[in-house]
């Protein structure tokens, strides 16, 4: 039996090998299965990247088509003083939101990786802020630090804390700590969740033999725990440095870039010049300075990665 | 119009379908039903939500269901917040497809104009019809003649005020010049009534204080020939009047206060005063039992309506125009343009207008003398906001230049820049920097 079966199949390959399959070459099917990741990131990244690109190096206004003008839309941007701004602002946003976020979320995942009552429940409701809509829950932040009917400054106020209102969003510095202080509330769940998932994979030996050969509970967060967790925890850094950096509801809703563009990030004064003003081309090449910097970190950051998992 | 006499176009149209084996007109009117291409012409209207929302209601609910009948056409009507109209323009134009009537604010049209349809017939007719535009709406939509938006309406920027509070503290008229205003407002601050004024990153609000107050004091961004003039002693002694003012007499939180906050405020009972649109008095009447004094009776009683004061160059204004553009991308310019007809019919205007309660000027000189304007005299201050206000970029041409500078915040940021701590000096360099960038490339 087995036998026949073996020589008909034998049979039928070679009758198969007449016909035209290409999918049997590995290096075809490769490439096919690339193809609808290739075509999603071609349409929405690379086209718009390149059109951001050609409108950059032009005078284009909105309706009008423009003419190259080379670097011009550059040099300007170099002696633009919000411009100036806007790059402080986006990376002092970028650098005090990460690190809140990762000490916060790392605090959080090793509560969570413990063992208590309704321990699902809380997991899944301390994601909440990152799956309501982000324009949703800043609204809601914006009245809570709205100029006048502030609820965090009535509850200061009724317990005695302060004796006149603070001027949350109306005060350059007071607006750029509320929109860091959204940003970390959001960001802070999806730090949790990814570095639990990290906690998880290390396997609770390590930690019991450290416990019987009598490392405390630092250490042995300090000498097993953290060096473990080290690349989850680049990971999901890289990708929120990626996100914060180029971060725009939360300001646009917030503050609009006010008061006097003390909180405008790259990407809402792009928005400003190139879908406000219309000055597209100017748009184009504010959001293309951010790639630059952007790309620096990343590199830095995977660098650093790779190094990590090679130790 | 056209010149097709009603007899040729029978003619012409029955000859056509005779050929189709129907019969022209009578064929259509035999069916009972409108011709198929006008089923399908939809007008899509792009308007903000509305500070006096029964405007929006009569819209919604009489004039447009008016119009479908009377037009044979669908009209879509859309509303969303002020600030977001030009972003929905320039993304209309760029694609190509969008809203076939957009709302716009002030000289706004200007940047756009290149895209837009010529309304010059419409606004030609309705002039003719009902006096003249005024020159703050000629300039602000029409460039050589050809007007490339049809002006909607005025609306006028006064001070709101408590007219008891004002009293206490021995103001019974309303303070003539920026000292007077700024006395009584410390007065009233130390009470805890502040002024109340946005100057955050809006369309509406900042715009119209900023601008006046720079010329009051004898400050321009340009001057008549389209030189920048910004940096000038006349310009710094008006942010530092503003920045002290504010500190003195004003809410300190209208740096982050967009166009709808003073109305929160003013109603709520936290500002003695703002420069507003008529929505907070118009509001404050229509509720009287919502909007109360502390002494329990309507806070409308207490409202009176009072223009800016002046500075040592005299009193200015500057108002919110509002007015319509057709995107030369629409497919349906023509119908589009039978509705603005429609809607500026002097009975149907007539209604928005007076639902309007006198928040919304005319842009014609045919209204001033109007009913509305006699019936309530707290609304009367509003009757000439067409005739008095000035354009952006006075005493230059509100251009697209001008149009640049006013949405970019620019004039209103080079105040909040020294309220925020920047040197007065400083401030105004940086703003003659960047207009130097806008109006000489």
């Amino acid at each position: 039996m087995a036998v026949a079966a073996s020589t008909s199949a034998s049979e039928r390959v070679i009758v198969a090998k007449a016909k035209w399959r290409p999918l049997e070459s590995e290096r075809n099917l490769a490439w096919l299965l690339l193809l609808p990741t290739m075509v999603l990131l071609g349409l929405f990244i690379a086209y718009p990247f390149m059109r951001g690109l050609l409108l950059s190096v032009t005078d284009t206004r909105v309706g009008v088509p423009g003419e190259f003008v080379g670097l011009d839309n550059f040099r300007r941007l170099a002696s633009d003083p919000i411009f100036h701004a806007v790059v402080w602002n986006t990376c002092w946003y970028t650098f005090v939101t990460t690190i809140f976020k990762l000490a916060l979320g790392l605090w959080l995942a090793l509560l969570l990786n413990r063992s208590f009552k309704f321990k699902a429940f809380t997991r899944a409701f301390i994601l909440l802020p990152f799956i309501i809509p982000t324009v949703l829950s800043t609204f809601a932040w914006k009245w809570m630090f709205d100029p006048t009917f502030s609820v965090l400054n009535w509850m200061l106020y009724q317990t005695g804390f302060i004796r006149s209102a603070i001027n949350w969003l109306g005060d350059g510095d007071l607006a750029m700590l509320s929109i860091i202080i959204v940003n970390i509330w959001r960001g802070v769940p999806f730090f949790a969740i990814s570095l639990l998932a990290g906690l998880q994979t290390i396997s609770p030996d390590l930690n019991e033999a450290a416990a019987i050969d009598g490392a405390r509970p630092l250490q042995r967060f300090w000498y097993i725990t953290w060096p473990l967790l080290l690349p989850v925890t680049m990971v999901v850094m890289l990708f929120s440095v990626i996100q914060t950096f180029a971060d725009f509801q939360i300001v646009y809703v917030m503050t609009g870039g006010g008061p006097a563009n003390a909180t405008h990030l790259f990407a809402t004064y792009a928005y400003q010049l190139g879908v406000g003003t219309g000055l597209l081309s100017q748009g184009a090449a504010v959001s293309l300075a951010m790639f630059p910097i952007l790309l620096l970190i990343v590199i830095v950051q995977l660098l650093y990665i790779r190094r990590v998992e090679v130790r | 119009m056209t010149g097709v006499s009603r007899r040729k176009f029978l003619k012409t149209t029955g000859a056509g379908a005779v050929a189709a084996s129907s019969g022209g007109l009578a064929g259509i009117l035999a069916t009972g039903r409108a011709p198929a291409y006008a089923q399908q012409t939809t007008v899509h209207w792009l308007r903000w939500n509305d500070f006096v929302p029964a405007c929006d209601q009569l819209l919604r609910q009489k004039l447009l269901p008016e119009a479908e009948k009377a037009l044979g056409i669908k009209v879509r009507y859309e509303t969303v917040n002020g600030n977001d109209l030009q972003p929905r323009i320039t993304s209309g134009i760029q694609s190509g497809a969008g809203p076939d009537l957009i709302m716009l604010f002030n000289n706004h049209p200007h940047l756009y104009q290149a895209s837009l349809a010529d309304v010059s017939d419409v606004a030609g007719e309705i002039a003719k019809d009902q006096g003249g535009w005024y020159k703050l709406c000629s300039a602000n939509s029409s460039s050589g003649g050809k007007f490339f938006s049809m002006p909607m309406a005025i609306i006028g920027a006064m001070n709101a005020y408590r007219k008891s509070w004002f009293a206490e503290v021995g103001y019974n008229e309303f303070p003539k010049t920026w000292d007077q205003y700024r006395d009584a407002g410390k007065k009233l601050k130390a009470k805890g009534y502040p002024i109340g004024q946005s100057f955050g990153q809006s369309f509406g609000d900042p715009p119209t204080f900023a601008y006046p107050l720079l010329w009051s004091f004898g400050g321009a961004e340009i001057d008549d020939k389209g030189k920048v003039v910004i940096n000038s002693k006349a310009t710094v002694d008006a942010v530092k009047w503003m920045a002290a003012a504010w500190v003195d007499a004003f809410d300190e939180g209208g740096l982050a206060w967009d166009d709808a906050s003073n109305n929160r405020a003013f109603l709520a009972g936290t500002i003695c005063s703002s420069l507003n649109g008529a929505s907070i008095y118009i509001e404050s009447s229509r509720k009287p039992e919502q909007y109360k004094q502390a002494n329990g009776k309507p806070m409308k009683d207490d409202i009176l309506h009072a223009p800016l004061p002046g500075g040592p160059a005299g009193q200015f204004g500057f108002h919110t125009y509002t007015s319509h553009v057709v995107p030369s991308y629409s497919k349906n310019v023509s119908a589009t343009k039978d509705l603005l007809r429609f809607i500026h019919k002097k009975e149907n205007y007539d209604q928005w207008f007076s639902t309007g309660l006198g928040f919304y000027t005319p842009g014609t000189t045919g209204w001033e003398s109007h009913d509305l304007w006699k019936k309530d005299p707290v609304m009367a201050p509003f009757a000439v906001a067409g005739k008095l206000g000035l354009t952006p970029g006075h005493p230059g041409e509100p251009n697209a230049k001008a149009a640049e500078v006013l949405t970019k915040y620019l004039i209103g940021n080079m105040f909040a820049a020294h309220m925020r701590g920047q040197k007065a000096e400083d401030a105004v360099a940086a703003c003659e920097a960047q207009l130097k960038k806008i109006y000489e490339g």
